[in-house]
Parts: C-alpha cells; structure tokens; sequence
C-alpha cells in the first residue's frame, strides 16, 4: 500500500481520536459506507475482486477483511500480510504440499509456524482463530500463541507436527474463551503432560474437542469431568486409548453430541468376566441430536448394534479405521438412509458397497480406503462396488477409491451416472495396470469423467495410461483445479496437454512421470496463476529448472535432493510455487532454490 | 481328549531383520504349490523352515515376512524413485515404492493391528482380548494366549501336536471360537487367514466341555 494514503487515513483516524475531527469529505463518507458494505462480504474471491476495483476501494477491502487466507504460507510474508490487512480475526495458512504426507519430502523441509505467530503476536491483538495444515508448530508457538490473544476462541490443526501434549497444555490452560481445539491427523508428541487437566476448573466454553490423533493415553477421570462441565459441547473425537465402556460414562453426561468420535470401540485390555456390561444402545439412543459418528479405531464387531438407533439420523459415518466385513457393515448400512458422508475400508468388499449403494441414496462423498496398503494386496473391491455406487448414489460429488482391479467401463459408468462428481480421485494400487477386463489403458475411463463430470475440480489419475488420458484431461477439464498424477503418460505431450488446456489448474502434483524440461517450458504462460507446481522422480533436468527460474522472477523453484545424494547437481523434487518475498531463508541445505 | 495340532510356522517369522539372510526361505515364502490342504508340514530346523510348506503357508503368501517389513520399510526415510526391496522379497514380487500406495503412515500404523477379538477361558475370572492381525499362525496365537492367561502352558510333545493344560490342576483346554455364522469350531481347522476373518471370540473351552463339536481329522486341516 503506497504510504502517503497510510499516512492519511493514519492522520484522520488520529483526528477523531484527538477530538481534531473535521467533517468528512464526501469521498471519505463514500469509503465509510464501502467499508461498512464490505463488512458483509466474505467470500475471499468477491473481496479479492473488489480490491482491484481502485485504491479506496483496495484500503477499504483491506481494513474490513477479517478473515485472513494464506495458500502457501511462503507465497507472501507476515510482515507484509499484517501490513496489508490490519484488523484480522481468523487466519488460514497452508504449509507443505500434499505429497510431504505420504513421505516424499525430506522432513525438516519448512512450513514453520514461528515467524507467523511472532508477527501476529503484536499485530492482531484480537486475534480469535487459526486454521493451520501442514505446518510445522512447535510448543513454543504455541505458549506464545495462549499467551498472546485474549480473545482467541479456536485453534485447529490439520496434519501438522512438531508439537507435544505440553503445548496443548498451554493452550487448555491459558486460552480461557476456547470454544473449538481440533487437532485432526496431527503427529503430536507424548511429553506425558496431561493436558486435559489443564481445562480452566470453573466450567468451560468448549464447543468442539477433537484429539482421535494423539497417540498417547489420556487421563479419562478428567476428562470425565471435562466433559461435564462443558455444557456448550457438541463435538468429541477421542483417541483410541478410551474404551467404550469409558465412552459410555461420557456419553451419558454429553447426551447432547452432535459429533461423536468413538474411541477404540473395544473393551479394554482386561474386562472381568460375567460382568455386566452398560447398555450402549441406551447411551447411544439418548444421544438424539447425533448426526457424525467416527472412531471404531480397535472396534470389536459384537460391539456394532449398540449405534443401531443413530443410524436413522446419520448425516456421516467414518468407519475407515474399522475392519468390518461385509455382513457387519451391512447390518448397520441399512438404517443409514441420510447418510451423506461415509469413509469405509475395502474389507467390506464389493458386497459392502452394494449394500451402501441401496441404502444411501443421499450420499454426497465416499471414501474407501485400503485395509492393507501394498501394491500387491488382494484388493477386496474392484469395479463391481464403483459400479454399484454409480448406479445407486446419483447425488455423489466426491469420491476416494482405492483398488486393484478396475473397468474403465465402470468408470465411465460414475461419469454419466453421477454429474455432479466435483472430486473424482481413483488410486488403483498397482502401478500401470490396464482394465483388467480389456487390458487397454484406463484413457477412456478417465477421458469420461472429464467430459462429463462438468463440474469436476479435483482429479487423481491412476492405472496404466497413455498420453491421450491427458489430453482429454486438456480438452475437456476447464474447471479443474487439483490434479494428482502419479506413474502416467508416455512423453512431454502429456503435461503439455494439461499446462495448456487447463486454464483453472491451481495445483499440480506428479511423481513417476515421463515429462521433461520441454514439457516444463511448456507452463510459463500459466505457473503465476497456480499455487504450485510438484513434480518428482520425472525426466527433468537441473538446466531445465534453471530455465524456468530465469524467466521467472516471481516463481520460487526449489530443487530438493535426496539427503544421502553424493551428486550435488542431481535432484529427486521440483517444487515451484508463486511468491511475492524474495526466497525464504530457512530451506535446510538439502534445498536449492534456483 | 483332544490333542490340539497346528500348522506350524517358521517361529522366528515375525522377528526377521531386514538384513538377515533369509533369501532362501522368501522364495520359499512366495512358491505357490499346490499340497493337499493340510498335507505337507513344515519341519523347523534352527528356526528356519527348509521343507514343503503347509496349506496355510501357500494359499496366502502375503502374510509372510516380506509384508510387514516392506510396509515399514516404505515408511523409512527414503526418497522417490528409489525402490526400496523388503527383506525377504522374492524377486518376482514387487519392491515397494515410497509413497505408493498415497496413503498417509499414521493410517497405515493405525490399521495395522486391527482385529480384536475377545478370549475367554472356563474358570478365568477375567476376558481378555487379542488382536489376530498381529499373529501369522496358531502358533503365535496360542503362545500369545499362554502369555497372557498364564495360568497355562502350552505342552508341546513334538511339533505337530501341542496340548494345552493348566498344571495346577492338570485340565487340558481345547481352544474353540464363534464363526461368523455363529456356529462354535475348533480352533486350528481351517487354515490361518481364514480363521482370521471369520472368528468372532475364542473361548479356552475345558475339554471335558468340548463335546459336540466337529472331530478332528487325522491330518491337520479340513477342506473348506
């Protein structure tokens, strides 16, 4: 903001202070009643549309956004994000690129925490909440964030690491008007600090409490007592150290849940015999207003019918930990005729997905993960359960499926059967297998969904595939903004496709691909409208990296080795994204920014 | 009385190093023969098993050592691109990549020993539970058991048979469980995995109890 019109608007302010006020001119009336108008503007695409209207608009943009959204947390720095926008009450910020999830980047990478919370620290006093994935936050960050802002009502993290249950106790001790803590698929520490104890003695604000992540046992006595002195709380995932007999004493306090994340669902270690176990149906019957049930991370299945009376009233149903089988998951699936979300392991088989297919005809999202994790697993599903789901769930908008065995008849099937797929991510496990029915390229399947799925996305591509799946992707895929390419295609035409026809493409992963520094060249119109482009173990070339940082300046390229690579010139990532800093300074050595 | 037999198992099959030399028993591991079911037994020599393999041990040759550790190993610090060979990969099976298949490590660990089932046993005064995922045969299984009712042991004559009593007071245990149909069965009777997936509970039944159910044939396992 050029600093002239800081000055003004900082003099005018001081003025009313001062008691120097003069009346307003009619353009600043005009900015007051924008500013007022933009309080009510929260979207952030409309907001970064009306910053670019004109200055007073931009300042009055500036001044009113409250929620503050960061991609890639390297894209812009703190200091001039705080400069920007001054009265922030929410931030997002995003770290490391999916991929790093999955143990391809070298950890000690980045994304930390520190630099943002230090600056946010004296800058955003009323500060109240933070969104946080993946990113690296230590306890430290988080002292300082419970010791910083008064006001501070909800911290949720998403797949970060670098923190340990101390820093949760500073957090539940200091943060006295916390309504949400979410901590969701984070590596948290066991420091055997226990936390939940540190929740203020005299009754909380507590909304939602999510900790099915943490790896350690918790003091369930006080969490007992937690929970009943938590009136407002509607939301609890526990961790699989809580038993269900532990989880029926809570849920007899908490009959109010809407969101229930249930424990290890087993019982625990050592359970006298004969003894008389509670009634979890009647626990679970009480819970009336449950909607989002989870958890089942140990389940014994004899446990199963005590959710029969939620079933009715679910609106999503995570059994992605459960190994259930077929006939188990079919006594519960039948009751769940409002279920719109469901995650489910492949151990149900196709017969399970059936069974989903002709109960859920709501079903807006399905995910269905792989009990066991192998290239050359059996695959208990295959196209015969996507198939069924196509045919049954009409509504379907976002589906994860994992298998070994696929039709791109079946794919093709999903693409007319459902037209509303916004999120079509299909991972056969097996690297480059054909239609195991055809045995050609899964290209036509693919080149269906992104022909007729018109409001398509996000798209993972899998199986064998040739360059002309990514064609299609180029014609057709005009709306596609993710896309996650894993051991496809056969030359530099491949990418090329998609970096040309692609106009909406923001995010773009690839491993195991045949594309080069031709291909790369190929992007330059388009990689300052992406947040990143991510391309390991293809056929690129230090040059041609080098090429792409030359011609442009506003892109970070970072080149990361292999930590044990003797040969320093070579590389195994190419992570380039957009940024408006000059380089960061805190990339470990085995990073080479060009 | 029952005698109690199992297919028996290379007994160190959990405990291999990925450095160890066991090449020779992983393209054993992955040999797919076709033996009667419950035909040949494998003989242990040193811990290491040399010789025809059980039915159990052909009919699902990803429960062998290359499994456990592959998964591991692709969850070590490595880089794209490098193959990474389990320990006991046979060379027709493939080396796992890293990052492949995109599932995350904390749900990899998490689903890695998922199948609990509760053990009760006649006369204990507490059940107990176990996870079947972790163990790869009966063997473990039942050694499993004795460790955690250790009011048994588990007698073995000679490596085909093996009995379980309570020396106390010198009754002998048959091990049953509840299938998914319902129906109570004699542990040890159908091969390994299949036990896995379709055993509800496990009951240490006193043999004296242990009427009614299914004989046993001679040779190990029935078809199923």
């Amino acid at each position: 903001m050029p600093e002239p019109e800081v000055d003004t608007r900082r003099r005018e302010i001081a003025g009313v202070l001062t008691g120097e006020f003069q009346s307003p001119s009619p353009d600043q009336v005009l900015e007051n009643v924008l500013e007022n108008v933009l309080l009510f503007l929260t979207s952030r695409r409309d907001r970064n549309a009306v910053s670019l209207v004109c200055k007073s608009w931009y300042r009055a943009e500036a001044l009113t956004r409250s929620d503050l959204f960061i991609g890639n947390c390297y894209a812009v720095s703190p200091r001039r994000a705080i400069e920007r926008f001054r009265r922030v009450r929410s931030v997002v910020l995003k770290g490391k690129p999916r991929f790093a999830d999955f143990n391809l980047m070298p950890p000690n990478w980045g994304a930390y925490f520190t630099p943002w919370v230090t600056a946010m620290a004296t800058s955003y006093p009323w500060l109240e909440k933070v969104y946080l994935k993946r990113m690296f936050v230590t306890d430290r960050d988080l002292e300082l964030l419970a010791q910083s802002f008064p006001a501070f009502k909800e911290l949720v993290l998403v797949c970060c690491d670098g923190f340990g249950t101390s820093g949760l106790a500073g957090i539940a001790s200091k943060c006295r008007q916390l309504r949400v803590l979410d901590l969701i698929e984070d590596e948290v520490a066991d420091d055997e600090v226990d936390w939940i104890s540190c929740f203020p003695e005299s009754g909380t604000c507590l909304e939602s409490l999510i900790f099915d992540c943490i790896e350690c046992p918790i003091n369930f006595e006080a969490l007992e007592r937690l929970v009943a002195r938590s009136p407002s709380l509607r939301k609890l995932r526990l961790n699989r150290y809580v038993s269900i007999g532990q989880l029926y004493r809570l849920m007899i306090r908490a009959p109010q849940l809407t969101h229930l994340g249930s424990g290890s669902f087993s019982s625990s270690d050592i359970v006298a015999q004969g003894d008389q176990e509670p009634d979890y149906i009647s626990a679970f019957a009480a819970c009336r207003s449950l909607v989002c049930l989870s958890g089942f991370r140990e389940i014994i299945p004899d446990y199963l019918p005590a959710i029969y009376p939620v079933c009715a009233n679910l609106t999503s149903l995570n059994f992605s930990y459960a190994n259930i089988n077929t006939e188990q998951l079919k006594s519960v699936i039948c009751h769940c005729h409002k279920l719109q979300i469901f995650w489910v392991l492949d151990s149900v088989c196709d017969e399970g997905l059936q069974a989903v297919a002709a109960t859920c005809k709501e079903l807006r999202e399905l995910r269905v993960f792989p009990i066991d994790a192998r290239e050359d697993s059996e695959g208990p599903v295959s196209e015969v359960g996507l198939q069924a789901i196509s045919e049954g769930c009409r509504k379907l908008q976002s589906i994860l499926y994992f298998c070994q065995r696929m039709t791109n008849a079946a794919v093709i099937a999903m693409s007319k059967n459902c037209s509303d797929l916004v999120v079509f991510r299909l991972c056969i496990m097996g690297r480059h297998r054909p239609d195991h029915i055809t045995g050609e390229p899964m290209d036509e399947g693919f080149g269906a969904i992104v022909m007729n799925c018109k409001k398509l996305t996000r798209l993972a591509i899998s199986g064998l595939l040739t360059d002309k799946a990514f064609s299609y992707i180029g014609k057709y895929g005009k709306l596609v903004r993710t896309l996650s390419v894993a051991f496809a295609g056969d030359s530099d035409m491949g990418l090329k496709y998609v970096l040309e026809g692609c106009p909406k493409l923001q995010k773009l992963e690839i491993r195991d691909s045949p594309f080069g520094d031709a291909a790369l060249r190929s992007g330059l119109h388009h990689y300052y409208n992406m947040r990143f482009l991510w391309m390991s173990s293809c056929r690129l070339s230090r040059q041609g990296c080098e090429e792409i940082a030359r011609a442009m300046p506003g892109l970070v390229v970072e080149v990361i080795r292999n930590e044990n690579e003797e040969d320093k010139d070579g590389f195994e990532i190419l992570y380039m994204y957009r940024s408006l800093e000059r380089p960061r300074i805190d990339a470990p050595e085995f990073v080479t920014i060009l | 009385m029952q005698d109690f037999k199992f297919d028996t198992m290379p007994s160190n099959t959990a405990d291999q190093s990925p450095d160890s030399g066991t090449t020779a028993m992983s393209l054993k591991d992955t040999e797919l023969t076709l033996g009667l079911p419950g035909g040949a037994q494998v003989v242990i020599v040193g811990g290491k098993s040399c010789s025809k393999r059980g039915y159990t041990d052909t009919v699902d040759f990803r429960s062998r050592c290359c499994s456990g550790e592959s998964s591991a190993k692709a969850e070590q610090v490595d880089w794209p691109g490098n193959e990474i060979s389990g320990p006991g990969n046979a060379p027709d099976s493939k080396a796992q990549v890293v990052g492949w298949p995109p599932v995350r490590s904390g749900r990899k660990k998490a689903l890695k020993s998922c199948k609990y089932v509760k053990v009760a046993v006649d006369g204990a005064p507490y059940l107990r539970k176990v996870d079947l995922e972790v163990h790869r045969s009966y063997q473990q299984l039942l050694m499993a058991l004795e460790t955690m009712f250790d009011c048994f042991t588990i007698r073995r004559n000679d490596l085909e048979e093996s009995k379980i009593m309570n020396p106390v007071n010198g009754a002998e245990y048959v091990p049953t469980y509840e299938d998914k149909d319902g129906d109570w069965m004699l542990v040890g009777d159908v091969p390994w995995n299949m036990f896995v997936e379709s055993c509800k509970r496990v009951r240490l039944m006193k043999s004296s109890e242990a009427i009614g159910l299914a004989p046993r044939t001679p040779s190990c396992t029935s078809t199923t």
